[in-house]
């Protein structure tokens, strides 16, 4: 069986694979639904080399991670790993290959060493060999110094470090490795990437690595690309990306707004994709070669185009926009409280003004001294790892966290004295879902809309504006919980639009959906921006970085650097990085940073 | 037309009302353990032996010990299970606890009584009983002493002899049966009030927390007050429907008589309530996740109803245990309730028992109220 699969799946070796999934479905129940996690997957994966599973969240990824690893029991098909049946000999094979899952049971309480001692003893690994290894691993991880550390209190990006030293004490033949990098800084996501090829370089050690991240999909040398349990396509990512050669191209409108032309682009005949990238719009076309009756648009004129190399996301809007038939395109309809007449924005007043914000957990000081002013009708950024302090910064901002020190202004209402009157003026959209699960669509937004002080007739134009605008009318009786990945995020923006904020914060908004839900949700941002809403936004998506107009980037509770996106990426030029991307300057700002 | 805080708390009122009654989980906390707790205390928890196993060593074989056996066999709360032959087959019995007692009458039992003619005489019998539960023990005691007393009075009788000098001529007021459904079926009100009250409010913030509503609901303009007030009044709501409930089980499925003001048993009930849920929300306040609201629940509901005088007096604990019983708001709720139900109580005897609730139900608002704006991360 494996043998004639891995015949139609033209592998360049001769070798076998050393994991192949033939027909595997897989569901799950989820209150009276069952939620199709996997469905109908099959492929195989090459031995010593790094394959990619790539898909947004509840693509089917650690349903499948978990199959393969034997610790579930699928529906129907079969996962063969090392030649034995996952389901079958799931003790065999979890003996043979390590599995790290997207949170991995490191022991907080416990050093590194610790840690490291623990993996060892469950593992078996023999006494005698461990210093060698361990040398080895702290070698490769670079934790050396930090052997006695206490796990709890490392970053995110070293506590990923230390999981994959824990789960490599017995080296395995196959690695599965969950969302590696989901979380982590992109200073720790370019080491991690780093030890991962070297692990695959030097042992000849087999990798299935999941991730959310598409950019990643370029460091793999296979790729599996999974969509709602299906797989969309597989193979190596170059090849893929081929096929959009000769359809990316870089707009350049000096004399024009970018998101305006952004979004006139978007949803034009013949264009797939139309992206704010600093100061240009990167757009993606149908068919290759720059469409005429498009070069001929009025507002084309004067803009200078350019070929650009495709990239992997590309692929994957290109197909996720071939499968909907019927593309959606949000009616860019601001809310019936926000008249668009705003002033340029140079001019336009600040409505976040912050000033010296400090704040302290004990002895630590997680933001230490931040100022910055939001204009109206700004999006602003506010970019960093985790523990960088944006996520306290913007809590405080929210008023969901008291200050320490520091002057905090929202909407000229001093947090300190008005925090009920500043908060009638803000939306808040968090990354977490955090809508009623057990409430309907209907339910939940008819709370929300009185919780913000509507009534009567306010109240039911509000909410008819809400189910119309966000397509929520059909969902109105169904459990909030119940909805799908994308409708959730609908209504929780519903939810935080229904009085008509001035401002708008929202905590990391579109970590794990996929690239087409997160356009859309750029869009209507970005038609919120236009008609005078500001918008703070937390990410660690350096790509997201670039939609705003300007941005803050953290590290350790400081400011590193503030300005447009154009500016931050100016500062990071040098002679090896002529046009250094965010992710470049994000990364050459923390590692100079005192 | 509404004021907006009053459109916000009756949202976060509706809300919270809907949040309960639609998750099928907690419908069954609000409903099921009290109907539970209902039938076990009013028929299962009562301090009446209605059933003594007991086995009889009768050495004696006389006429007259068989008139005493009689006397055991004819009350319907004992039940012979065994006659012995040998003293050695008493202790596997009590052992095992197939019995709880062994009437043992002597060889020599009828010649005692016989023996003295009309003068009076001795004549021992032995009484072997269980102690290791000493409750039920004292209680079968007493049945035994009271049906020997009965034999002694007819053997008197039978011979023209004058009764007993002294005897008890006992009369129960309040409850001349001594029905000890009396006494716990309605301090059940007060027990199940505050479990189900403290069960409500103690996971409500947290399990807001815990699935990250509180934030979404943080940032809206609510002031804390009105969230408060949104969250206790859904608790104190469905308190009252459920004492009110038990109030009626109580009054017309059990029949304990209801001799005092009802007025005063639904105020002396809100002040209790309005102590409950700002316990309840203290304990939520402090939680974080749903978990340790739950753990908090129960490490203050066990000992405040162990404390409250439900099942044993709260006048034979030690002083200091006494002095902790003034902070548990179930002591003087069940005080109201027995004084209420038992006594034909009004407003005039129970001022005592109320303002100290409302002094624990504010006390516990208040620090719970602090504890929402001080607890924000």
């Amino acid at each position: 069986m494996p043998g004639r699969l891995a015949g139609s799946l033209n592998m360049p070796d001769s070798e076998p694979p050393i994991l192949v999934v033939d027909r595997l479905t897989k569901s799950f129940a989820a209150g009276k639904q069952r939620i199709q996690a996997l469905d109908d997957v099959s492929f195989a994966v090459a031995p010593g080399v790094i394959t990619g599973l790539i898909g947004p969240d509840g693509a089917g990824k650690t349903t499948l991670m978990r199959l393969a690893a034997g610790l579930l029991v699928p529906d129907c098909g079969t996962v063969t790993a090392l030649g034995l049946d996952a389901t079958r000999n799931s003790l065999a094979v979890q003996a043979a290959l390590g599995y790290m899952p997207q949170r991995f049971g490191l022991y907080e309480d416990l050093t590194a060493q610790e840690n490291l001692d623990l993996y060892a003893d469950l593992q078996g690994v023999p006494k005698e060999s461990r210093k060698d290894r361990y040398a080895e691993l702290m070698h490769m991880t670079g934790l050396q110094p930090f052997v006695d550390r206490l796990a709890g209190r490392m970053s995110g990006g070293m506590k990923q470090k230390l999981g994959l030293a824990c789960t490599l004490v017995r080296p395995p033949r196959l690695l599965l490795l969950d969302e590696p990098t989901v979380g982590v800084d992109p200073v720790s996501r370019r080491e991690l990437w780093a030890i991962v090829n070297r692990l695959v370089a030097e042992s000849g050690m087999s990798l299935l690595l999941s991730t959310a991240y598409l950019d990643e999909a370029e460091r793999c040398q296979d790729v599996i690309l999974l969509h709602e349990g299906k797989v969309l396509d597989r193979g190596p990512p170059a090849r893929m990306s081929a096929r959009m050669d000769g359809r990316a191209w870089s707009v350049l409108a000096p004399t024009r707004s970018l998101r305006a032309l952004q979004m006139t682009l978007t949803g034009t005949p013949g264009v797939v994709d139309a992206l704010v990238q600093g100061e240009q719009v990167r757009i993606v076309t149908t068919a290759s070669g720059f469409p005429e009756d498009l070069a001929c648009r009025p507002e084309m004129a004067g803009n200078t185009i350019t070929p650009v190399a495709p990239r992997f996301e590309d692929v994957f809007v290109d197909m996720l926009r071939s499968r909907t038939e019927n593309p959606q395109h949000p009616r860019l309809r601001p809310t019936a409280r926000i008249e668009g007449d705003h002033a340029p924005r140079d001019e336009a007043p600040v409505v976040i003004k912050v000033n010296e914000l400090v704040r302290k957990f004990g002895d630590f000081r997680a933001v230490d001294g931040v100022s910055f002013d939001v204009r109206r009708g700004e999006i602003f950024g506010l970019l960093g790892a985790n523990g960088a302090g944006k996520s306290t910064t913007f809590r405080m901002l929210c008023g969901l966290l008291p200050a320490s020190s520091g002057h905090l202004e929202i909407a000229g209402h001093d947090l300190r004295h008005a925090a009920a009157t500043a908060r009638e003026r803000i939306g808040y959209m968090s990354q977490k879902f955090s809508q009623y699960t057990n409430l309907s669509v209907g339910q939940n937004l008819d709370f929300f809309a009185s919780a913000y002080g509507l009534a009567g007739k306010r109240h039911r134009e509000q909410l008819e504006w809400a189910e119309e605008e966000f397509d929520l009318g059909r969902y109105r009786n169904q459990l909030a919980g119940d909805l799908p990945l994308g409708y959730k995020q609908r209504l929780a923006m519903a939810c935080a639009l229904m009085h008509g904020p001035d401002i708008l914060f929202l905590d990391e908004p579109t970590s794990g959906v996929d690239p087409l839900a997160r356009r859309e949700f750029w869009q209507r941002i970005n038609a919120l921006a236009l008609a005078g809403v500001t918008v703070l936004v937390t990410t660690h998506f350096m790509e997201e970085a670039e939609y705003c107009d300007r941005l803050v980037i953290m590290a350790a509770g400081r400011i590193l650097n503030m300005g447009d996106p154009a500016t931050i990426k100016a500062a990071a030029r040098s002679p090896e990085h002529p046009q250094p991307s965010m992710e470049d300057a994000f990364i050459k700002l923390v590692e100079n940073a005192p | 037309m509404l004021t907006p805080a009053l459109t916000r708390i009756i949202a976060l009122i509706v809300k919270e009302f809907l949040a309960l009654l639609k998750d099928p989980k907690s419908r069954s906390v609000l409903i099921g353990p009290p109907f539970i707790q209902l039938i076990v205390f009013g028929y299962a928890a009562t301090f009446e032996l209605k059933d003594i196993p007991y086995a009889v060593y009768n050495e004696d074989r006389g006429a007259i010990s068989r008139t005493l056996e009689a006397a055991f066999a004819g009350a319907p709360t004992f039940r012979r299970v065994a006659t012995l032959s040998s003293e050695e087959e008493m202790a596997p019995l009590i052992d095992s606890r197939k019995v709880l007692l062994v009437i043992h009458i002597g060889q020599r039992f009828s010649d005692h009584l016989l023996s003295g003619g009309n003068s009076p005489v001795e004549a021992p019998m032995q009484v072997i009983i269980d102690g290791r539960n000493s409750n039920t023990a004292m209680v079968a005691m007493n049945y035994v002493r009271s049906i020997v007393d009965q034999f002694n009075r007819q053997w008197m009788r039978e011979r023209g002899q004058a009764g007993m000098p002294a005897y008890l001529e006992s009369r129960a007021w309040f409850n001349p049966n001594l029905e000890s459904r009396w006494f716990f079926v309605p301090g059940i009100i007060g027990m199940l009030a505050l479990i189900t009250t403290i069960l409500v409010t103690a996971m409500t913030v947290a399990r807001e927390r815990e699935q990250g509503t509180f934030d979404q609901l943080l940032v809206t303009p609510l002031r804390p007050a009105e969230i408060l007030l949104g969250k206790t009044l859904p608790g104190f709501l469905i308190g009252m429907v459920q004492g009110t409930v038990i109030l009626l089980i109580v009054t017309l499925w059990f029949k304990v008589p209801l001799l005092g003001s009802l007025p005063a048993l639904y105020c002396g009930l809100a002040l209790f309530l309005l102590s409950g849920v700002g316990v309840g929300l203290l304990i939520s306040s402090l939680a974080v996740t749903q978990q340790q609201g739950l753990l908090g629940a129960f490490l203050f509901v066990v000992p405040a109803i162990t404390l409250s005088g439900f099942a044993t007096p709260i006048a034979n604990m030690p002083p200091i245990v006494q002095a902790i019983t003034r902070i548990d708001p179930l002591r003087y709720f069940m005080v109201i309730l027995r004084k209420v139900f038992l006594e034909g109580a009004g407003f005039d005897v129970l001022a005592h028992q109320f303002w100290p609730m409302a002094l624990i139900g504010t006390t516990a608002l208040a620090l719970a109220s602090w504890l929402f704006r001080h607890r924000m991360y």
